[in-house]
């Protein structure tokens, strides 16, 4: 390989990986945004806030704290072994990573299935009933982890892509950056259910 | 070898992250049972931070960046401090 080769494979890397980070700025702002939405109408309806969050199911919300900060553990290894290319203990990794994404979800399942069996649901009657506040904590409760399932989503067909492709040899110890970026919008996952975990399920 | 080699990380150091952030979970569950009402939620807040950091620095690799995107990451959050501050500033002074 000559200098002029490897110069230009450096420039890709960075701005990809620039341009993963980007991106996930755009989602953090978009996070914030319903994240400013709840404390708006938590000052306001602090006791039905407070009733709400009491309902929730803490010890299904620590298990999907558990599941997801360790598959980040799992994720990182990943990109850390193709670095030093051990591609089978990587492929390994991922489908780790993959499968406590699944987890958290069929977690999430449960969770919303029995709020619905209670009747607790956008519009349901029972919500209605109870008024403006404790539809509005539901609502949020609904919407913002419903988005943040939308990304788990996400970042679970991402990652079995990267397995693909890393079975594939299109990812390999000299050429990781896809596998980096997906990393990188997996942890941004993390992040974003680092926050919502205090704010639906432990302030009651 | 270019310099993507630089940010390979132990494995040592992920692990110790790992805990940290187990133990810093588990720390803000037992917290929360304790009912410290708004004190409660600032140190809940104030924890989740904390956690975000270190998957930040660690698993993100931040703190093997470069300026550039040390500095968009400033930007983002001084921007978001910014709408925060003002919509505050709004909300708490309504009643």
């Amino acid at each position: 390989m000559n200098k002029d080769n490897i110069l230009e494979e450096k420039e890709d890397y960075e701005g990809s990986k620039m341009g993963m980070w980007l991106f996930l700025f755009t989602e953090l702002l978009l996070f914030t945004g319903l994240f400013l939405l709840y404390s708006a109408f938590r000052s306001r309806y602090s006791d039905e806030f407070h009733t709400g969050a009491a309902e929730l199911n803490k010890t299904m919300g620590t298990l999907n704290t558990v599941l997801l900060l360790t598959s980040s553990l799992t994720m990182a290894l990943s990109i850390n072994v193709i670095k030093k290319g051990q591609k089978k203990l990587s492929v390994l990794l991922q489908g780790l990573t993959v499968s406590l994404g699944l987890l958290f979800l069929v977690d999430k399942y449960f969770e919303w299935s029995e709020k619905i069996r209670h009747g607790i649901y956008p519009n349901s009657a029972e919500l209605l009933q109870r008024g403006k506040g404790e539809t509005i904590f539901y609502g949020l409760y609904y919407l913002m982890t419903g988005l943040h399932g939308l990304h788990v989503i996400a970042g679970i067909i991402l990652i079995s892509i990267m397995i693909i492709m890393t079975i594939n040899e299109r990812i390999h110890r000299e050429k990781f950056v896809k596998l980096e970026n997906a990393g990188l919008y997996w942890h941004l996952v993390d992040v974003v259910w680092v926050f919502l975990f205090p704010v639906f399920y432990l302030i009651s | 070898m270019n310099d993507n080699n630089k940010s390979i990380t132990g494995y040592r150091i992920y692990f110790i992250v790992w805990i940290c952030l187990l133990i810093l979970t588990a720390t803000t569950v037992a917290i929360s049972n304790l009912k410290l009402g708004k004190y409660g939620a600032l140190i809940s807040l104030f924890i989740a931070s904390i956690k975000a950091s270190l998957i930040l620095l660690f698993f993100m690799h931040l703190k093997y960046e470069g300026f550039l995107i040390k500095a968009m990451l400033l930007l983002t959050i001084m921007t978001i401090a910014i709408i925060v501050g003002l919509t505050f500033s709004d909300v708490w002074y309504r009643h």
